[in-house]
């Protein structure tokens, strides 16, 4: 795509010319596209299209890794969230992220979902006990937990696991949050409730995920972003990708005749 | 091929399948039988002979003289002292050492450092006892004139850390990569996911590597020789030669004298039993861990 589709919302993420490379791979070719505030955003496409790095280095994950590197601009506001300068801590504590298998914590429910808190706000206990039930019960978990916050996260359930993994991320109040897959491995109701979830939180914090579910992504996204071997082949509003897409590639590839 | 034909040769296949695995199973079976025979003997003969040398005299009196009433009370607490002290220098250093090849192995400008840490460790896990202890007594020994229980320590410390060294650093590379990405997602800073996450993810194995490195040292012998030797009376000077069990043992069993023979068995009983104990503790800790 030449030029980055208009979407009149306002964008709470803006990339411009991204390019993304794993040592000599070339695994994002100058994407552009704007993810608009307080929507949910999805991204589809075949796998190793690029739809989970281009996830990770809205967060800066990559870093992580020696040999991946990202060029290019991607804009948080005004910031430049690749910009050398930016203290990665800082862009993380505003672009949360949720991954593929559930991934608690060792410790206890509680602490869990403290542990992010801590790094950023000195709060006092009673002050923490109302961030972690606020966390809790804005990821739908509180019920199930409030008797047994000092268990350990491990002893939950997937679902509930995932819901913990998404309340964490929630606590430290970030303006983004991400999901990479958070339902592939969830049975259909965790996947439901995971769902009901993106619906609420996204009238406060702006959604990413990544989806291999055609349904999902027709589901719960206001936008779709169809990506194919690096490149953003289409993007548009959901409604449009699904019931008449501009490409013929993408209608292949939402349709079930795609490879 | 009819119908027949074509069943008979599946039938004669799976008849030939069976046959080999008889085989097999019989094989491993008698190799179990084997190696299983000569531990029970060892196992039986420690508790025969050992038990019988054994009396609450043996924890509270010191090692005899030739033909006289004793026991092994300096023996054993110069042992447990010199494990104790090796323990708490060698595994810091080894969970340390471990933390490093684990979780910064991979940074670059760091990595050849690690794979030269990792060969060199290797090396040093597979080297024989009696190399450590020529080696300290070279460092020590002849430096300061004198055998002592800092220097069988220290020896102990060496056979220590390599073991934890190894068992930190697999376990640590256990913890799912995803629960590291989890914890920098949130911004955490690198120590912190370390100290937080990964080495309490990895607890229960860290810990049961220090106890087998422990369990490992308890009956070594050769590294002692050299360094602490032995003594016969109760001393709780770390800069003078201690008692211990091990070279207690080897010095009693080689003698003459009956009453000797009998305390080294007494002696090989008690090692036998402590190390049992930390393979036992090690296994449950290990168990508990999800």
């Amino acid at each position: 795509m030449d030029k980055p589709t208009q979407i009149s919302l306002p964008p709470k993420i803006t990339v411009r010319d991204l390019n993304f490379y794993y040592g000599n791979f070339h695994a994002l070719k100058n994407i552009s596209l704007n993810i608009a505030e307080k929507q949910v955003t999805a991204f589809i496409g075949p796998s190793g299209c690029g739809k989970s790095t281009l996830l990770r280095v809205f967060n800066r994950m990559y870093e992580l890794y020696p040999g991946q590197r990202a060029e290019g601009h991607v804009m948080l506001g005004d910031q430049d969230l690749l910009d050398r300068r930016q203290n990665v801590a800082l862009v993380r504590a505003r672009v949360g992220m949720v991954f593929q298998k559930p991934t608690p914590f060792p410790m206890t429910i509680y602490d869990n979902v403290a542990f992010g808190v801590k790094l950023y706000e000195k709060l006092n206990p009673a002050d923490m006990d109302d961030r972690v039930e606020w966390a809790l019960r804005k990821a739908a978990l509180w019920d199930e937990v409030k008797d047994k916050l000092r268990a350990s996260g491990t002893s939950l359930s997937g679902g509930q696991q995932q819901r913990l993994c998404i309340a964490r991320g929630v606590a430290i109040k970030p303006e983004v949050l991400l999901l990479d897959e958070p339902c592939s491995a969830l049975d259909p109701i965790s996947t439901g409730k995971i769902e009901e979830l993106i619906a609420e939180l996204k009238s406060e914090i702006t959604i990413a995920i990544v989806t291999h579910n055609m349904q999902q992504a027709a589901r719960c996204s206001d936008f779709v972003a169809y990506m194919y071997l690096g490149d953003l082949i289409e993007f548009g509003a959901t409604q449009q990708i699904f019931f008449k897409p501009a490409r013929q590639e993408t209608e292949d590839y939402i349709t079930g005749r795609f490879g | 091929m009819s119908i027949a034909l074509r069943d008979d040769i599946a039938a004669r296949r799976f008849a030939a399948r069976q046959r080999v695995n008889r085989i097999a199973l019989t094989l491993a079976l008698l190799a179990m039988v084997f190696g299983v025979f000569w531990l029970v003997w060892i196992l039986w003969e420690t508790l025969r002979l050992g038990l019988g040398g054994l009396a609450l005299s043996t924890l509270t009196q010191m090692t005899p003289p030739p033909n006289e009433a004793g026991g092994l009370a300096n023996a054993i607490f110069g042992s447990v002292v010199m494990v104790a002290l090796a323990t708490f220098v060698g595994a810091p250093i080894g969970v340390m050492a471990g933390v490093f090849l684990a979780e910064y192995g991979n940074i670059r400008g760091l990595a050849w450092l690690a794979s030269l840490t990792r060969f060199v460790n290797d090396i040093l896990l597979s080297a024989p006892s009696i190399v450590i202890g020529l080696f300290v007594y070279t460092l020590a020994v002849r430096t300061f004139h004198t055998f002592s229980a800092i220097a069988g320590a220290l020896a102990l410390a060496l056979l220590v850390i390599p073991v934890v060294i190894r068992t930190t650093e697999d376990m640590l590379r256990l913890v799912p990569a995803a629960q590291r990405e989890a914890a920098y997602a949130l911004g955490a800073p690198k120590w912190k996911v370390i100290l937080q996450i990964t080495l309490r993810a990895a607890r229960a194995g860290v810990i049961t590597g220090i106890l087998l490195a422990v369990a490992r040292i308890t009956g070594e012998t050769a590294p002692l020789l050299f360094t602490a030797l032995n003594n016969q009376f109760w001393s709780t000077d770390l800069g003078a030669p201690m008692a211990n069990l091990p070279v207690t043992i080897f010095k009693f069993a080689m003698s003459p004298y009956e009453n000797w023979q009998q305390l080294a068995w007494a002696g090989v009983f008690l090692i036998t039993l402590a190390v049992l104990f930390l393979n036992i503790v090690a296994r449950w800790i290990a168990r508990e861990r999800r």
